[in-house]
């Protein structure tokens, strides 16, 4: 085999130029070439500890499936990480790497990780072009499952549910499957195809997926139980927007990120012609600074402002996006103000014509600057506002992106299912919850976290499921 | 898919549609709406039910052509499918232990108001209607509330029929002869409720208004159907598909309802005459 390769730096990820995708809506990173992801390969060191696997929260085989890929059989990968994973294609793109497995990397140390997540995506896009075979529907066992919310957590859950021959239905609230990974997750980041292809392959599976079907008003956890279904789980995720409560966030041109991204992303308003409405162009300032803040910003310049402010309260360092978001974003020309927040939003309104159509609409910002002071409980440094440092910027649009929590319609309609202070639904380490036969999991549970903690949480409760089943 | 068994046009531009959904015949009460898509690629929008017919699965909307998307939806016929369909989303009318009830429906609003006044004259209560539309030839749903109605007053702003003028004329008229309700209960255009809930305030009647503000899931998901509202003095931020649609009227802020349903009235404007156009070229 080929030396190993010990380049300080890893191989940079291919990227439409930032000027140009600034303007489109087409993927911004374009995946490594086999030569690269070779290349990138070489760089693992194979550690026998494997600290790496440690980082992942699903505990793939790191060092295994790379190994595979030096060798140049990237089928062979790719079995390795769907071992662990159901979703490689989804979450080579968008787990935190830099957070989990790739902070671990010995390599890192000095000079930077090898880019598992990267050779990941690698791995995944690879399999998905050459290996067509469609899966086949495994023989059923009889049992019926039902799964509620078709985001990471459901989509798993039922996946590993039905290849091993349980009856699955999914029931998804919306007109299309695939939850946040389609009304949130941008086009430019996660191409809407690749969770299409996701379903598809599920379907083949012989998995049922039911839309337009919001559970808890269509049907309740009751009524699926009454049509024969013997066990439920729940992955519902965590939607419901937060505001802050200031004045003015009812003003025209005041979105919370999930009506901007559901609008752009689920209802296309980013096409030509769009048949939703959404407001485009002039300034606009997001509120937060999570990966969800980071998409509507960049959406929102996609859609043609004129200048993209994201406004977040802590420092640079304390950004909670993923590291390659904000690089990009940085690299597209939004601007970060950090260290401040909004205290109002003020509209605009002609004293002279209560009928001037642009009266109720956003004018500008009232912002105050912040510094960090005490470590808070979470020891991240709590931001304090500089008592009389209050200013005004001109912005037109405002996206608050400052968290979302768990829906309540699932336990304000299922008798004996138990929820947290945060409305997150209490569970064991099976994720079975108060509920005999009732399971859930993802941010339905934790409250917003990640695709990939989701995606586990719905193949832990799937063989909590079999077990309890199989009885 | 969901197929549309019938189809009738009741004046000029509203028009009434059962559509086969029997899951959501099963279980909608009077007060709770739907979401539909029209065909794939259309827009969201949210009407409230008119009647089920739970024997054969089906779910009655009224609806007024006013935009692109209820164009669009005028165009199908019966036999045809709509795409998406889903509920019942909503709250349902509090409607336990009322026995004197005012019910005031305005244009399209009556489509709504309609199966309340049938689910209170069911149970036995006392339900005195007012129905109000611009002119004659846009009356609807006459003889229906005439059979719900003890006592109906039908009023239009030109005076082609019945009485002229707003629905408030015979509230303020009954109240300030001692007319006493348990609750007013008005659905229409947001201007209509906002002087009906004014008209009661010193009268002191508890008024439930049916917000009907711009969605798009209808779970809770999106916030873009949030309104204010005044809690003893406090602002309270609500999401009328989950905590609605009805509300207290003397809560609720109208202003920024009003304000906020015409946030998107440039597009709106363009999108149906699209619409229109491209029928019009379609038929040409
Ligand atoms: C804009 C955005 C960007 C993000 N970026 C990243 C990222 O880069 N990396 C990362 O790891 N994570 C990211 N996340 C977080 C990640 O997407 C979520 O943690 C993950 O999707 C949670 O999966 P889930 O299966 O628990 O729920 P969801 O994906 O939220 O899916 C829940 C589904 O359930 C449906 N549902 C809800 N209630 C009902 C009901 N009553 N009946 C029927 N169906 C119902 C919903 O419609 C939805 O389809 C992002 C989130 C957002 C919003
Ligand atoms: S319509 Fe989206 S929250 Fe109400």
């Amino acid at each position: 085999m080929a030396k190993a390769n010990m380049s300080l730096l890893r191989n940079p990820m291919p990227a439409q130029e930032p000027l140009v995708r600034a303007r489109n809506f087409d993927e911004v990173a374009l995946g490594y070439s086999e030569e690269t992801a070779i290349d990138e390969a070489m760089r693992c060191l194979g550690c026998k500890n494997m600290p790496c696997v440690d980082g992942c929260p699903v505990k793939i085989h790191i060092p295994d499936f790379i190994a595979e890929i030096k060798k140049g059989d990237f089928e062979a990968a790719y079995q390795i990480i769907s071992k662990s994973s159901s979703l490689p294609a989804v979450c080579g793109r968008v787990c935190p790497q830099e957070k989990q497995c790739e902070s671990k990397c010995i390599r890192g140390i000095k000079g930077e990780s090898v880019g598992i997540g990267r050779l990941e995506r690698f791995v995944a896009d690879w399999h998905n072009t050459f290996c067509l075979e469609d899966p086949v529907k495994p023989q059923s066992n009889g049992h019926k499952v039902a799964v509620v919310g078709s985001g990471p957590s459901g989509l798993t859950c039922a996946g590993d549910l039905a290849k091993k021959g349980y009856e699955v239905t999914v029931f998804e609230a919306l007109h299309v499957a695939g939850g946040v990974l389609v009304y949130g997750i941008p086009e430019f980041r996660l191409p809407k195809a690749i969770v299409a292809k996701e379903v598809d392959t599920l379907k083949k599976l012989g998995v049922k997926i039911e839309t337009n079907v919001v559970v808890g008003k269509t049907l309740t956890v009751d009524e699926i139980f009454d049509m024969d279904y013997e066990a439920v789980f729940i992955g519902s995720g965590a939607g419901l927007p937060n505001f802050m409560g200031i004045p003015g966030e009812s003003l025209k041109g005041v979105y919370s990120a999930n009506e901007f991204l559901t609008r752009s992303n689920l209802m296309k308003s980013y096409r030509e012609n769009p048949t939703t409405p959404i407001m485009k162009g002039g300034k606009v300032a997001v509120v937060g600074g999570g990966n969800v803040a980071m998409d509507a910003a960049r959406t929102a310049l996609r859609l043609g402002a004129e200048k993209v402010y994201i406004i977040y309260r802590r420092s640079m360092q304390e950004l909670p996006a993923r590291h390659e978001e904000v690089e990009h974003a940085i690299e597209e020309g939004i601007e970060f103000s950090l260290l401040c927040a909004p205290t109002e939003i003020i509209g605009y309104t002609n004293p002279n014509d209560p009928r001037d159509p642009k009266n109720g609409f956003v004018k500008a910002m009232k912002r105050i600057k912040m510094e960090l002071g005490e470590l808070d409980a979470r020891g991240r440094r709590r931001p304090v506002e500089i008592e009389g440092s209050e200013y005004e910027i001109e912005v037109d649009t405002v996206i608050m992106s400052i968290g979302t929590s768990p829906n309540p319609l699932i336990k304000s309609t299922t008798d004996g299912l138990e929820v947290n202070a945060r409305g997150g639904i209490i569970v064991n380490e099976d994720g079975l919850t108060s509920r005999g036969g009732v399971y859930a999991g993802g941010d339905a549970v934790t409250g917003a976290a990640t695709v990939i903690s989701a995606m586990g949480a719905g193949k832990t409760a799937a063989s909590a499921i079999d077990e309890y089943l199989s009885k | 898919m969901y197929r549309i068994t019938q189809k009738k046009i009741l004046n000029p531009t509203v028009i009434q549609m059962n559509i086969e959904a029997p899951l959501v015949a099963k279980k909608a009460k009077p007060g709770q709406f739907i979401i539909l898509r029209v065909e794939e690629d259309s827009e969201r929008i949210p009407l409230t039910v008119a009647g089920t017919d739970k024997e054969n699965g089906t779910v009655k909307i009224i609806f007024q052509v006013v935009g692109a998307t209820t164009k669009k939806l005028s165009f199908k016929e019966e036999g045809e499918h709509i795409c998406d369909f889903v509920g019942p989303l909503g709250t349902a009318t509090e409607l336990d232990g009322l026995k004197k009830v005012c019910i005031i429906g305005g244009g399209v609003g009556c489509a709504i108001a309609m199966p309340v006044a049938e689910a209170l004259h069911n149970m036995g209560a006392e339900v005195t209607s007012i129905i109000g539309f611009r002119s004659k030839d846009l009356l609807i749903l006459e003889d229906e509330f005439r059979s719900f109605s003890d006592t109906l007053h039908i009023m239009t702003d030109d005076g082609s029929y019945a009485r002229q003028g707003n629905v408030t004329v015979p509230l303020k008229e009954m109240l300030e002869k001692g007319g006493k309700f348990d609750m007013i209960i008005t659905i229409g255009p947001l201007i209509m409720m906002k002087f009906v809930t004014e008209t009661a305030r010193p009268f002191g009647v508890p008024v439930t208004v049916s917000m009907n503000p711009v969605m798009i899931d209808g779970t809770g998901m999106c916030g873009g159907c949030r309104l204010t509202l005044n809690v003893e003095g406090k602002k309270v931020t609500k999401f009328a598909c989950v905590d609605g649609p009805d509300f207290n009227g003397y809560e609720v802020d109208f202003d920024e309802a009003m304000s906020r349903s015409r946030m998107y009235a440039d597009f709106e404007r363009h999108a149906y005459e699209d619409t229109c156009n491209l029928y019009k070229k379609e038929v040409n």
